[in-house]
Protein backbone atom coordinates (compact mmCIF):
# COMPACT_ATOMS: atom_id res chain seq x y z
CA UNK A 1 0.00 0.00 0.00
CA UNK A 2 2.86 2.46 0.71
CA UNK A 3 5.11 1.20 -2.03
CA UNK A 4 1.76 2.10 -4.01
CA UNK A 5 1.65 5.33 -2.65
CA UNK A 6 5.26 6.22 -3.75
CA UNK A 7 5.19 5.09 -7.22
CA UNK A 8 1.96 7.06 -7.79
CA UNK A 9 3.95 10.10 -6.55
CA UNK A 10 6.75 9.27 -8.88
CA UNK A 11 4.31 8.85 -11.62
CA UNK A 12 2.64 12.22 -10.86
CA UNK A 13 6.21 13.90 -10.83
CA UNK A 14 6.94 11.81 -14.38
CA UNK A 15 3.60 13.66 -15.48
CA UNK A 16 4.52 17.09 -14.32
CA UNK A 17 7.99 16.23 -15.95
CA UNK A 18 6.94 14.84 -19.15
CA UNK A 19 4.60 18.15 -19.73
CA UNK A 20 6.89 20.72 -18.79
CA UNK A 21 9.05 19.08 -21.35
CA UNK A 22 6.39 18.77 -24.18
CA UNK A 23 5.23 21.99 -23.84
CA UNK A 24 7.99 23.16 -25.59
CA UNK A 25 8.17 20.42 -28.75
CA UNK A 26 6.78 21.05 -31.66
CA UNK A 27 6.90 22.37 -35.40
CA UNK A 28 8.00 25.41 -33.05
CA UNK A 29 10.84 24.65 -30.66
CA UNK A 30 9.89 26.79 -27.24
CA UNK A 31 12.91 26.53 -24.66
CA UNK A 32 12.15 25.19 -21.18
CA UNK A 33 12.81 28.83 -20.16
CA UNK A 34 10.04 30.16 -22.08
CA UNK A 35 8.02 27.74 -21.46
CA UNK A 36 8.23 28.14 -17.44
CA UNK A 37 7.66 31.91 -18.15
CA UNK A 38 4.43 31.53 -19.85
CA UNK A 39 2.69 29.03 -17.50
CA UNK A 40 4.08 31.45 -14.56
CA UNK A 41 3.00 34.44 -16.30
CA UNK A 42 6.07 35.82 -16.19
CA UNK A 43 6.19 35.81 -20.36
CA UNK A 44 3.14 37.75 -21.16
CA UNK A 45 3.25 38.30 -24.74
CA UNK A 46 4.95 36.84 -28.09
CA UNK A 47 4.73 33.87 -30.09
CA UNK A 48 5.79 31.59 -27.84
CA UNK A 49 3.61 32.26 -24.72
CA UNK A 50 0.42 32.11 -27.16
CA UNK A 51 1.57 28.33 -28.29
CA UNK A 52 2.47 27.37 -25.08
CA UNK A 53 -1.18 28.92 -23.42
CA UNK A 54 -3.34 28.38 -26.00
CA UNK A 55 -2.28 25.44 -28.38
CA UNK A 56 0.18 23.15 -26.41
CA UNK A 57 -1.20 23.21 -22.58
CA UNK A 58 -4.68 22.62 -23.51
CA UNK A 59 -3.67 19.42 -25.67
CA UNK A 60 -1.16 18.39 -22.49
CA UNK A 61 -4.16 18.45 -20.29
CA UNK A 62 -6.50 16.81 -22.26
CA UNK A 63 -3.68 13.84 -22.93
CA UNK A 64 -3.77 14.03 -19.08
CA UNK A 65 -7.29 13.42 -18.56
CA UNK A 66 -7.86 10.85 -21.33
CA UNK A 67 -4.57 8.79 -20.91
CA UNK A 68 -5.78 8.91 -16.71
CA UNK A 69 -9.50 8.03 -17.64
CA UNK A 70 -8.67 5.46 -20.20
CA UNK A 71 -6.49 3.85 -18.08
CA UNK A 72 -9.08 3.63 -15.25
CA UNK A 73 -11.72 2.17 -17.33
CA UNK A 74 -9.17 -0.63 -18.10
CA UNK A 75 -8.26 -1.36 -15.31
CA UNK A 76 -12.13 -1.58 -14.03
CA UNK A 77 -13.09 -3.72 -17.08
CA UNK A 78 -10.11 -6.23 -16.70
CA UNK A 79 -11.24 -6.77 -12.95
CA UNK A 80 -14.97 -6.67 -13.85
CA UNK A 81 -14.45 -9.52 -16.74
CA UNK A 82 -11.95 -11.22 -15.32
CA UNK A 83 -9.70 -10.93 -18.25
CA UNK A 84 -6.08 -9.10 -18.50
CA UNK A 85 -6.96 -8.39 -22.06
CA UNK A 86 -10.06 -6.63 -21.35
CA UNK A 87 -9.74 -2.41 -22.05
CA UNK A 88 -11.95 -0.23 -24.11
CA UNK A 89 -10.47 -0.78 -27.07
CA UNK A 90 -10.21 -4.59 -27.17
CA UNK A 91 -13.55 -4.96 -26.26
CA UNK A 92 -15.20 -2.79 -28.63
CA UNK A 93 -16.35 0.41 -26.57
CA UNK A 94 -14.25 2.52 -28.75
CA UNK A 95 -15.20 1.44 -31.78
CA UNK A 96 -18.87 2.04 -30.69
CA UNK A 97 -18.24 5.01 -29.90
CA UNK A 98 -16.81 5.84 -32.67
CA UNK A 99 -19.83 4.52 -34.67
CA UNK A 100 -21.81 6.97 -32.87
CA UNK A 101 -19.56 9.79 -33.84
CA UNK A 102 -19.46 9.15 -37.46
CA UNK A 103 -23.52 8.75 -37.40
CA UNK A 104 -23.42 12.67 -36.36
CA UNK A 105 -20.64 13.95 -38.63
CA UNK A 106 -20.79 12.08 -41.80
CA UNK A 107 -24.84 12.34 -41.95
CA UNK A 108 -24.89 15.72 -40.82
CA UNK A 109 -27.07 15.03 -38.40
CA UNK A 110 -26.21 17.66 -36.30
CA UNK A 111 -27.35 20.13 -38.79
CA UNK A 112 -31.34 19.15 -38.44
CA UNK A 113 -30.74 18.63 -34.79
CA UNK A 114 -31.44 21.82 -32.66
CA UNK A 115 -28.43 20.96 -30.41
CA UNK A 116 -24.88 22.35 -30.18
CA UNK A 117 -22.48 19.93 -32.63
CA UNK A 118 -19.98 19.04 -29.67
CA UNK A 119 -22.87 17.67 -27.09
CA UNK A 120 -24.86 15.75 -29.95
CA UNK A 121 -21.48 14.10 -30.57
CA UNK A 122 -20.77 13.14 -27.05
CA UNK A 123 -24.09 11.98 -26.61
CA UNK A 124 -23.49 9.48 -29.92
CA UNK A 125 -20.21 8.73 -28.72
CA UNK A 126 -21.76 7.60 -25.67
CA UNK A 127 -24.82 6.02 -27.08
CA UNK A 128 -22.46 3.88 -28.88
CA UNK A 129 -20.22 3.16 -25.93
CA UNK A 130 -22.93 2.30 -23.85
CA UNK A 131 -24.79 0.12 -26.46
CA UNK A 132 -21.49 -2.08 -27.07
CA UNK A 133 -20.92 -2.45 -22.88
CA UNK A 134 -24.78 -3.69 -22.42
CA UNK A 135 -23.91 -6.30 -25.30
CA UNK A 136 -20.43 -7.19 -23.51
CA UNK A 137 -22.21 -7.63 -20.28
CA UNK A 138 -24.99 -9.91 -21.41
CA UNK A 139 -22.47 -11.61 -23.09
CA UNK A 140 -20.20 -12.18 -20.04
CA UNK A 141 -23.04 -13.20 -17.87
CA UNK A 142 -24.60 -15.53 -20.80
CA UNK A 143 -21.09 -17.27 -21.75
CA UNK A 144 -18.63 -16.22 -18.65
CA UNK A 145 -15.82 -16.94 -21.02
CA UNK A 146 -12.91 -14.60 -20.95
CA UNK A 147 -11.78 -15.72 -24.77
CA UNK A 148 -15.74 -15.67 -26.40
CA UNK A 149 -16.00 -12.12 -25.03
CA UNK A 150 -12.56 -10.68 -26.35
CA UNK A 151 -13.74 -12.48 -29.53
CA UNK A 152 -17.10 -10.58 -29.13
CA UNK A 153 -15.83 -7.28 -28.59
CA UNK A 154 -13.30 -7.58 -31.62
CA UNK A 155 -16.34 -8.46 -33.46
CA UNK A 156 -18.41 -5.84 -32.26
CA UNK A 157 -15.51 -3.49 -33.15
CA UNK A 158 -15.25 -4.91 -37.12
CA UNK A 159 -19.06 -4.32 -37.65
CA UNK A 160 -18.89 -0.74 -36.05
CA UNK A 161 -15.56 -0.26 -38.41
CA UNK A 162 -18.02 -1.46 -41.21
CA UNK A 163 -20.78 0.69 -40.60
CA UNK A 164 -18.49 3.78 -40.61
CA UNK A 165 -17.02 2.68 -44.08
CA UNK A 166 -20.23 2.76 -45.44
CA UNK A 167 -21.14 5.64 -44.05
CA UNK A 168 -17.71 7.21 -45.33
CA UNK A 169 -18.42 6.07 -49.07
CA UNK A 170 -21.71 8.20 -48.90
CA UNK A 171 -20.44 11.27 -47.52
CA UNK A 172 -19.08 14.52 -48.63
CA UNK A 173 -15.30 15.25 -48.96
CA UNK A 174 -14.47 17.20 -45.92
CA UNK A 175 -16.59 15.48 -43.67
CA UNK A 176 -14.71 12.52 -44.36
CA UNK A 177 -11.62 13.93 -43.87
CA UNK A 178 -12.70 15.11 -40.71
CA UNK A 179 -13.73 11.79 -39.49
CA UNK A 180 -10.42 10.13 -40.60
CA UNK A 181 -8.27 12.29 -38.99
CA UNK A 182 -10.32 12.07 -35.98
CA UNK A 183 -10.12 8.26 -35.98
CA UNK A 184 -6.11 8.66 -36.36
CA UNK A 185 -6.52 10.00 -32.60
CA UNK A 186 -5.42 12.97 -31.18
CA UNK A 187 -5.09 15.39 -27.97
CA UNK A 188 -5.18 18.30 -29.86
CA UNK A 189 -8.67 19.33 -30.99
CA UNK A 190 -10.13 19.71 -27.28
CA UNK A 191 -10.23 23.60 -27.35
CA UNK A 192 -11.41 26.49 -24.58
CA UNK A 193 -14.92 25.26 -23.25
CA UNK A 194 -14.54 21.63 -24.39
CA UNK A 195 -11.71 21.16 -22.29
CA UNK A 196 -13.67 22.13 -19.18
CA UNK A 197 -16.26 20.13 -19.97
CA UNK A 198 -13.76 17.08 -20.88
CA UNK A 199 -12.24 17.63 -17.57
CA UNK A 200 -15.81 17.38 -15.76
CA UNK A 201 -16.37 14.52 -16.78
CA UNK A 202 -13.15 12.73 -16.63
CA UNK A 203 -12.77 13.61 -13.00
CA UNK A 204 -16.36 12.56 -12.11
CA UNK A 205 -15.39 9.27 -13.63
CA UNK A 206 -12.21 8.55 -12.18
CA UNK A 207 -13.62 9.87 -8.85
CA UNK A 208 -16.74 7.23 -9.21
CA UNK A 209 -13.44 4.73 -10.24
CA UNK A 210 -11.48 5.66 -6.76
CA UNK A 211 -14.49 5.07 -5.15
CA UNK A 212 -14.60 1.48 -6.79
CA UNK A 213 -11.50 0.22 -4.50
CA UNK A 214 -13.10 -2.14 -2.33
CA UNK A 215 -15.43 -3.58 -4.49
CA UNK A 216 -13.12 -3.99 -7.06
CA UNK A 217 -10.87 -5.84 -4.41
CA UNK A 218 -13.47 -8.04 -3.40
CA UNK A 219 -14.36 -9.15 -7.09
CA UNK A 220 -10.12 -10.23 -7.19
CA UNK A 221 -11.21 -13.54 -5.59
CA UNK A 222 -14.81 -13.57 -8.07
CA UNK A 223 -18.14 -12.39 -7.49
CA UNK A 224 -19.63 -15.11 -5.30
CA UNK A 225 -16.87 -14.27 -2.97
CA UNK A 226 -17.30 -11.05 -3.05
CA UNK A 227 -21.14 -11.24 -2.72
CA UNK A 228 -19.94 -13.59 0.25
CA UNK A 229 -18.21 -10.51 1.87
CA UNK A 230 -20.83 -8.29 1.82
CA UNK A 231 -20.39 -6.86 -1.82
CA UNK A 232 -23.63 -5.73 -3.66
CA UNK A 233 -22.36 -7.39 -7.37
CA UNK A 234 -24.66 -6.16 -9.08
CA UNK A 235 -25.03 -2.27 -7.68
CA UNK A 236 -20.95 -2.67 -8.10
CA UNK A 237 -21.58 -3.95 -11.87
CA UNK A 238 -23.52 -1.12 -12.56
CA UNK A 239 -21.38 1.47 -11.49
CA UNK A 240 -18.32 0.06 -12.67
CA UNK A 241 -20.53 0.15 -16.26
CA UNK A 242 -21.90 3.23 -15.98
CA UNK A 243 -18.13 4.67 -14.94
CA UNK A 244 -16.44 2.80 -17.76
CA UNK A 245 -19.00 3.87 -20.44
CA UNK A 246 -18.54 7.24 -19.56
CA UNK A 247 -14.84 7.39 -19.31
CA UNK A 248 -14.18 5.62 -22.78
CA UNK A 249 -17.26 7.55 -24.50
CA UNK A 250 -16.64 10.90 -23.96
CA UNK A 251 -12.84 10.31 -24.40
CA UNK A 252 -13.21 8.79 -27.48
CA UNK A 253 -15.77 11.57 -28.41
CA UNK A 254 -12.55 14.43 -27.81
CA UNK A 255 -10.00 12.57 -28.80
CA UNK A 256 -10.59 9.71 -31.27
CA UNK A 257 -9.90 5.58 -30.56
CA UNK A 258 -6.87 6.26 -28.46
CA UNK A 259 -5.62 2.44 -29.08
CA UNK A 260 -3.92 0.60 -26.42
CA UNK A 261 -3.47 2.97 -23.24
CA UNK A 262 -6.57 1.40 -21.30
CA UNK A 263 -5.33 -1.87 -21.54
CA UNK A 264 -1.62 -1.75 -21.79
CA UNK A 265 -1.18 1.18 -18.87
CA UNK A 266 -2.64 -1.27 -15.95
CA UNK A 267 -0.11 -3.72 -16.49
CA UNK A 268 2.67 -1.38 -16.91
CA UNK A 269 1.10 -0.45 -13.66
CA UNK A 270 1.24 -3.38 -11.69
CA UNK A 271 4.68 -4.04 -13.03
CA UNK A 272 5.93 -1.46 -10.55
CA UNK A 273 3.54 -1.51 -8.28
CA UNK A 274 3.28 -5.43 -8.25
CA UNK A 275 0.14 -5.94 -6.75
CA UNK A 276 -3.92 -6.09 -7.55
CA UNK A 277 -4.87 -4.20 -4.36
CA UNK A 278 -6.97 -1.43 -6.39
CA UNK A 279 -6.29 0.83 -3.30
CA UNK A 280 -2.28 1.27 -4.73
CA UNK A 281 -3.10 -0.08 -8.64
CA UNK A 282 -5.97 2.59 -9.19
CA UNK A 283 -4.04 5.80 -8.18
CA UNK A 284 -1.12 4.14 -9.92
CA UNK A 285 -2.53 3.39 -13.09
CA UNK A 286 -4.49 6.84 -13.32
CA UNK A 287 -1.24 8.76 -12.94
CA UNK A 288 0.99 6.56 -15.10
CA UNK A 289 -1.71 7.04 -17.92
CA UNK A 290 -1.90 10.63 -17.44
CA UNK A 291 1.85 10.84 -17.73
CA UNK A 292 2.47 8.13 -20.79
CA UNK A 293 -0.53 9.83 -22.84
CA UNK A 294 1.87 13.26 -22.13
CA UNK A 295 4.69 11.51 -23.21
CA UNK A 296 3.04 9.69 -26.38
CA UNK A 297 1.41 13.17 -26.82
CA UNK A 298 4.99 14.69 -26.86
CA UNK A 299 6.53 11.72 -29.29
CA UNK A 300 3.77 12.77 -31.73
CA UNK A 301 5.18 16.09 -31.68
CA UNK A 302 8.66 15.82 -31.71
CA UNK A 303 9.40 15.11 -35.56
CA UNK A 304 8.65 18.69 -35.92
CA UNK A 305 5.80 17.74 -38.52
CA UNK A 306 2.65 19.58 -38.89
CA UNK A 307 0.24 18.24 -38.86
CA UNK A 308 2.10 15.99 -36.20
CA UNK A 309 2.17 12.26 -36.08
CA UNK A 310 -0.84 10.66 -36.16
CA UNK A 311 -1.17 9.24 -31.86
CA UNK A 312 -2.56 6.26 -33.06
CA UNK A 313 0.44 5.11 -34.21
CA UNK A 314 3.00 6.15 -31.01
CA UNK A 315 0.57 4.31 -28.56
CA UNK A 316 0.27 1.48 -30.62
CA UNK A 317 4.07 1.15 -30.73
CA UNK A 318 4.02 1.01 -26.83
CA UNK A 319 0.77 -0.80 -26.49
CA UNK A 320 1.11 -3.56 -28.99
CA UNK A 321 4.54 -5.04 -27.59
CA UNK A 322 3.04 -4.82 -23.84
CA UNK A 323 -0.08 -6.83 -25.21
CA UNK A 324 2.45 -9.39 -26.40
CA UNK A 325 4.57 -9.89 -23.36
CA UNK A 326 0.96 -10.24 -21.31
CA UNK A 327 -0.07 -13.16 -23.83
CA UNK A 328 4.02 -14.69 -23.50
CA UNK A 329 3.25 -15.19 -19.88
CA UNK A 330 5.89 -12.68 -19.03
CA UNK A 331 4.06 -11.03 -16.31
CA UNK A 332 2.35 -14.23 -15.00
CA UNK A 333 6.02 -15.08 -14.99
CA UNK A 334 7.18 -12.03 -12.96
CA UNK A 335 4.73 -12.70 -10.77
CA UNK A 336 6.13 -16.16 -9.22
CA UNK B 1 -28.49 -24.51 22.62
CA UNK B 2 -27.04 -21.64 20.89
CA UNK B 3 -27.59 -22.45 16.84
CA UNK B 4 -26.47 -19.80 14.64
CA UNK B 5 -27.43 -21.62 11.64
CA UNK B 6 -30.78 -23.23 10.99
CA UNK B 7 -32.38 -24.42 8.29
CA UNK B 8 -36.36 -24.65 8.12
CA UNK B 9 -38.68 -26.89 5.77
CA UNK B 10 -35.36 -25.85 3.39
CA UNK B 11 -36.26 -26.57 -0.27
CA UNK B 12 -33.20 -25.95 -2.59
CA UNK B 13 -32.88 -26.27 -6.43
CA UNK B 14 -31.62 -24.47 -9.21
CA UNK B 15 -34.52 -22.06 -10.95
CA UNK B 16 -37.75 -24.14 -10.87
CA UNK B 17 -35.90 -27.37 -10.62
CA UNK B 18 -35.84 -28.31 -7.07
CA UNK B 19 -33.21 -31.01 -5.99
CA UNK B 20 -33.98 -30.84 -2.18
CA UNK B 21 -36.46 -30.08 -0.38
CA UNK B 22 -38.46 -30.41 3.55
CA UNK B 23 -35.13 -29.82 5.04
CA UNK B 24 -34.39 -29.44 9.02
CA UNK B 25 -31.83 -28.91 10.99
CA UNK B 26 -29.36 -26.76 12.90
CA UNK B 27 -25.68 -26.63 13.48
CA UNK B 28 -24.75 -25.20 16.88
CA UNK B 29 -21.63 -23.22 17.98
CA UNK B 30 -18.68 -24.85 18.56
CA UNK B 31 -19.78 -27.75 16.62
CA UNK B 32 -17.68 -29.26 13.52
CA UNK B 33 -20.77 -30.90 10.86
CA UNK B 34 -19.74 -32.70 7.50
CA UNK B 35 -22.52 -32.87 4.81
CA UNK B 36 -22.03 -35.75 3.16
CA UNK B 37 -23.69 -36.62 -0.33
CA UNK B 38 -22.89 -38.36 -3.70
CA UNK B 39 -21.83 -36.11 -6.78
CA UNK B 40 -24.72 -34.35 -8.04
CA UNK B 41 -27.18 -34.28 -5.15
CA UNK B 42 -26.78 -30.93 -4.02
CA UNK B 43 -24.28 -30.51 -1.57
CA UNK B 44 -22.71 -26.91 -2.72
CA UNK B 45 -26.25 -25.84 -3.51
CA UNK B 46 -26.73 -26.07 -0.43
CA UNK B 47 -23.82 -24.66 0.98
CA UNK B 48 -24.52 -21.56 -1.28
CA UNK B 49 -28.14 -21.32 -0.08
CA UNK B 50 -26.81 -21.37 3.37
CA UNK B 51 -24.68 -18.58 2.85
CA UNK B 52 -27.23 -16.74 0.93
CA UNK B 53 -25.65 -16.41 -2.29
CA UNK B 54 -28.45 -18.46 -3.60
CA UNK B 55 -32.41 -18.05 -2.76
CA UNK B 56 -34.09 -21.31 -1.33
CA UNK B 57 -37.00 -22.20 -3.21
CA UNK B 58 -38.53 -22.28 -0.17
CA UNK B 59 -38.63 -22.72 3.25
CA UNK B 60 -35.89 -20.20 5.73
CA UNK B 61 -32.62 -20.35 6.18
CA UNK B 62 -32.09 -18.40 9.50
CA UNK B 63 -28.73 -16.79 10.60
CA UNK B 64 -29.00 -16.41 14.02
CA UNK B 65 -32.79 -16.32 14.55
CA UNK B 66 -32.99 -13.78 11.45
CA UNK B 67 -34.40 -15.17 8.04
CA UNK B 68 -31.09 -14.77 6.28
CA UNK B 69 -32.97 -12.87 3.02
CA UNK B 70 -33.95 -10.49 5.37
CA UNK B 71 -30.21 -9.66 5.96
CA UNK B 72 -28.69 -7.03 3.58
CA UNK B 73 -25.64 -8.36 1.92
CA UNK B 74 -22.60 -6.47 4.50
CA UNK B 75 -24.72 -7.73 7.56
CA UNK B 76 -25.02 -10.96 6.04
CA UNK B 77 -21.33 -10.99 5.51
CA UNK B 78 -20.68 -10.45 9.09
CA UNK B 79 -22.34 -13.49 10.18
CA UNK B 80 -21.84 -16.35 7.51
CA UNK B 81 -18.02 -17.10 5.93
CA UNK B 82 -17.80 -19.16 2.83
CA UNK B 83 -14.50 -21.16 1.99
CA UNK B 84 -15.55 -22.55 -2.22
CA UNK B 85 -13.69 -25.09 -3.83
CA UNK B 86 -11.24 -24.24 -6.25
CA UNK B 87 -8.44 -21.85 -6.72
CA UNK B 88 -9.66 -17.91 -7.58
CA UNK B 89 -7.34 -16.32 -10.22
CA UNK B 90 -5.89 -13.78 -7.84
CA UNK B 91 -2.97 -12.59 -9.80
CA UNK B 92 -0.44 -10.25 -8.34
CA UNK B 93 -2.24 -10.68 -4.88
CA UNK B 94 -0.08 -11.28 -1.82
CA UNK B 95 -1.61 -13.51 1.02
CA UNK B 96 -1.61 -11.35 3.36
CA UNK B 97 -3.60 -8.86 1.35
CA UNK B 98 -5.93 -11.36 0.21
CA UNK B 99 -6.91 -12.72 3.99
CA UNK B 100 -7.61 -8.61 4.57
CA UNK B 101 -9.90 -8.68 2.49
CA UNK B 102 -12.22 -10.94 4.82
CA UNK B 103 -12.41 -7.67 7.22
CA UNK B 104 -14.13 -5.85 4.18
CA UNK B 105 -17.40 -6.38 5.94
CA UNK B 106 -15.99 -4.76 9.14
CA UNK B 107 -14.77 -2.11 7.34
CA UNK B 108 -15.64 1.16 5.88
CA UNK B 109 -16.24 2.81 2.45
CA UNK B 110 -12.54 3.01 1.21
CA UNK B 111 -11.84 -0.34 2.76
CA UNK B 112 -8.66 0.67 5.19
CA UNK B 113 -7.81 -1.64 8.28
CA UNK B 114 -7.74 -0.62 11.99
CA UNK B 115 -5.16 -1.84 14.36
CA UNK B 116 -7.69 -4.61 15.22
CA UNK B 117 -8.41 -5.05 11.77
CA UNK B 118 -4.69 -5.76 11.30
CA UNK B 119 -4.71 -7.75 14.85
CA UNK B 120 -7.76 -10.17 13.24
CA UNK B 121 -5.87 -10.76 10.14
CA UNK B 122 -2.90 -11.83 12.34
CA UNK B 123 -4.75 -14.36 14.49
CA UNK B 124 -6.58 -15.73 10.87
CA UNK B 125 -2.95 -15.92 9.75
CA UNK B 126 -2.03 -18.38 12.67
CA UNK B 127 -4.72 -20.20 13.44
CA UNK B 128 -4.31 -21.39 10.10
CA UNK B 129 -0.99 -21.72 10.01
CA UNK B 130 -0.89 -19.05 7.22
CA UNK B 131 1.22 -17.01 8.45
CA UNK B 132 4.57 -17.86 7.10
CA UNK B 133 3.06 -17.60 3.36
CA UNK B 134 2.26 -13.80 4.17
CA UNK B 135 4.31 -12.32 0.90
CA UNK B 136 3.56 -15.26 -1.19
CA UNK B 137 1.08 -14.94 -4.25
CA UNK B 138 -1.76 -17.61 -4.23
CA UNK B 139 -0.96 -19.02 -7.62
CA UNK B 140 2.37 -19.51 -5.91
CA UNK B 141 1.12 -21.69 -2.89
CA UNK B 142 0.69 -25.62 -2.92
CA UNK B 143 -2.91 -26.98 -2.76
CA UNK B 144 -2.52 -27.64 0.97
CA UNK B 145 -1.26 -23.90 1.46
CA UNK B 146 -4.01 -22.64 -0.86
CA UNK B 147 -6.83 -24.21 1.09
CA UNK B 148 -5.04 -23.15 4.62
CA UNK B 149 -5.31 -19.19 2.92
CA UNK B 150 -8.69 -19.70 2.10
CA UNK B 151 -9.88 -20.66 5.52
CA UNK B 152 -7.98 -17.88 6.72
CA UNK B 153 -9.48 -15.48 4.83
CA UNK B 154 -12.87 -16.79 6.12
CA UNK B 155 -11.50 -16.51 9.69
CA UNK B 156 -10.67 -13.06 9.73
CA UNK B 157 -14.30 -12.71 8.16
CA UNK B 158 -15.10 -13.61 11.65
CA UNK B 159 -18.54 -14.50 11.37
CA UNK B 160 -20.18 -17.29 13.79
CA UNK B 161 -21.21 -19.06 11.11
CA UNK B 162 -18.45 -20.96 8.26
CA UNK B 163 -19.59 -23.17 5.73
CA UNK B 164 -16.71 -24.42 3.30
CA UNK B 165 -17.04 -26.63 0.37
CA UNK B 166 -15.09 -29.79 -0.02
CA UNK B 167 -11.85 -28.03 1.78
CA UNK B 168 -9.82 -31.62 1.59
CA UNK B 169 -10.69 -32.08 -2.21
CA UNK B 170 -7.39 -31.93 -4.32
CA UNK B 171 -5.20 -32.87 -1.29
CA UNK B 172 -3.21 -35.68 0.20
CA UNK B 173 -4.19 -37.60 3.27
CA UNK B 174 -1.95 -35.80 5.27
CA UNK B 175 -3.01 -33.07 4.54
CA UNK B 176 -6.67 -33.78 4.50
CA UNK B 177 -6.84 -34.60 8.07
CA UNK B 178 -4.64 -31.45 9.13
CA UNK B 179 -7.27 -29.51 7.47
CA UNK B 180 -10.33 -31.26 9.08
CA UNK B 181 -8.25 -30.88 12.68
CA UNK B 182 -7.91 -27.07 12.04
CA UNK B 183 -11.74 -26.88 11.08
CA UNK B 184 -12.06 -28.89 14.20
CA UNK B 185 -10.08 -26.74 16.82
CA UNK B 186 -11.90 -23.93 14.71
CA UNK B 187 -15.36 -24.88 15.99
CA UNK B 188 -14.01 -25.57 19.55
CA UNK B 189 -12.08 -22.89 20.02
CA UNK B 190 -13.88 -19.86 17.90
CA UNK B 191 -17.41 -21.35 18.85
CA UNK B 192 -18.38 -21.39 15.93
CA UNK B 193 -20.62 -23.44 13.68
CA UNK B 194 -18.86 -25.41 11.28
CA UNK B 195 -20.19 -27.32 8.14
CA UNK B 196 -18.12 -28.75 5.63
CA UNK B 197 -19.10 -30.77 2.72
CA UNK B 198 -16.31 -33.52 1.48
CA UNK B 199 -16.25 -37.07 0.13
CA UNK B 200 -14.01 -38.19 2.99
CA UNK B 201 -15.78 -40.70 4.60
CA UNK B 202 -13.29 -41.46 7.30
CA UNK B 203 -12.60 -38.06 8.33
CA UNK B 204 -16.17 -37.49 8.21
CA UNK B 205 -16.84 -40.24 10.61
CA UNK B 206 -13.65 -39.61 12.50
CA UNK B 207 -13.15 -36.17 13.24
CA UNK B 208 -16.80 -34.74 12.39
CA UNK B 209 -19.36 -34.31 15.60
CA UNK B 210 -21.99 -34.87 13.43
CA UNK B 211 -23.57 -35.79 10.23
CA UNK B 212 -25.90 -34.30 7.13
CA UNK B 213 -26.64 -36.81 4.72
CA UNK B 214 -28.24 -35.68 1.27
CA UNK B 215 -29.50 -39.07 -0.43
CA UNK B 216 -32.72 -39.33 -2.41
CA UNK B 217 -35.48 -39.25 0.43
CA UNK B 218 -35.48 -37.09 3.64
CA UNK B 219 -31.98 -35.59 5.36
CA UNK B 220 -30.48 -37.80 7.27
CA UNK B 221 -29.01 -35.59 10.64
CA UNK B 222 -26.70 -37.79 13.52
CA UNK B 223 -23.71 -38.34 15.06
CA UNK B 224 -21.01 -41.07 12.99
CA UNK B 225 -21.59 -43.76 15.91
CA UNK B 226 -25.46 -43.59 14.91
CA UNK B 227 -24.89 -43.37 11.20
CA UNK B 228 -22.59 -46.44 11.59
CA UNK B 229 -24.78 -48.55 13.89
CA UNK B 230 -28.11 -47.52 11.94
CA UNK B 231 -26.83 -48.84 8.57
CA UNK B 232 -27.73 -45.73 7.38
CA UNK B 233 -24.03 -45.26 5.60
CA UNK B 234 -24.37 -48.64 4.13
CA UNK B 235 -27.82 -48.14 2.91
CA UNK B 236 -27.51 -44.63 1.74
CA UNK B 237 -24.22 -46.36 -0.55
CA UNK B 238 -26.57 -49.98 -1.09
CA UNK B 239 -25.74 -50.64 -5.06
CA UNK B 240 -22.36 -48.63 -5.74
CA UNK B 241 -20.53 -52.10 -4.17
CA UNK B 242 -19.22 -50.10 -1.33
CA UNK B 243 -19.43 -52.34 2.19
CA UNK B 244 -19.45 -50.73 6.02
CA UNK B 245 -17.78 -52.46 8.48
CA UNK B 246 -19.03 -52.05 12.44
CA UNK B 247 -15.99 -49.59 12.82
CA UNK B 248 -17.60 -47.13 10.04
CA UNK B 249 -14.13 -48.40 7.69
CA UNK B 250 -15.15 -49.22 3.89
CA UNK B 251 -13.82 -51.66 1.27
CA UNK B 252 -14.65 -51.80 -2.07
CA UNK B 253 -16.22 -54.96 -4.12
CA UNK B 254 -13.84 -55.90 -6.77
Amino acid sequence: MRKGLLWSLLFAIAGVVLAVIGLGIGSVHVPLGEVWGALTGSLQDGTAAVIVRQVRLPQVLTAALAGGGLAAAGLIMQTLFRNPLAGPGVLGITSGAGLGVAVVTLTGASAFLPWPRDLLVVAAALSGAFGVLTLITLADRRIGDGLTLLIIGLMTGYLCSAIVSVLQSASAAQALKDQVMWGMGTFGAVQGVQLWWLATVVLAGLIAAIALVKPLNALLLGEEYAASMGTDTARTRRIAIGTTGLLAGVITAFCGPVAFLGLAVPHIARLFVRTNDHAALMPASILLGSALAIGCDSVTRVAGTDPALPLNAVTSLLGAPVVLWILLGGEHRSRA
Amino acid sequence: MNAPLRAENLAIGHGKRSLLSGMDFAIYAGELVALIGVNGIGKSTLLRTLAGLRSALAGDVRVEGVPIAFLSASRRARRVAIVLTGRPATGQLDVETLVALGRQPWTGRWGRLSAEDHARVDRALRFAEADHLRGKALHACSDGECQKVLIARALAQDTPVLLLDEPTAFLDLPNRAAIVRMLRRIAQEERKAVLFSTHDLQLALDLSDRLLLLRDGPLWNGTPAEAVASGTLEHAFSGTGIHFDAGGGHRFER
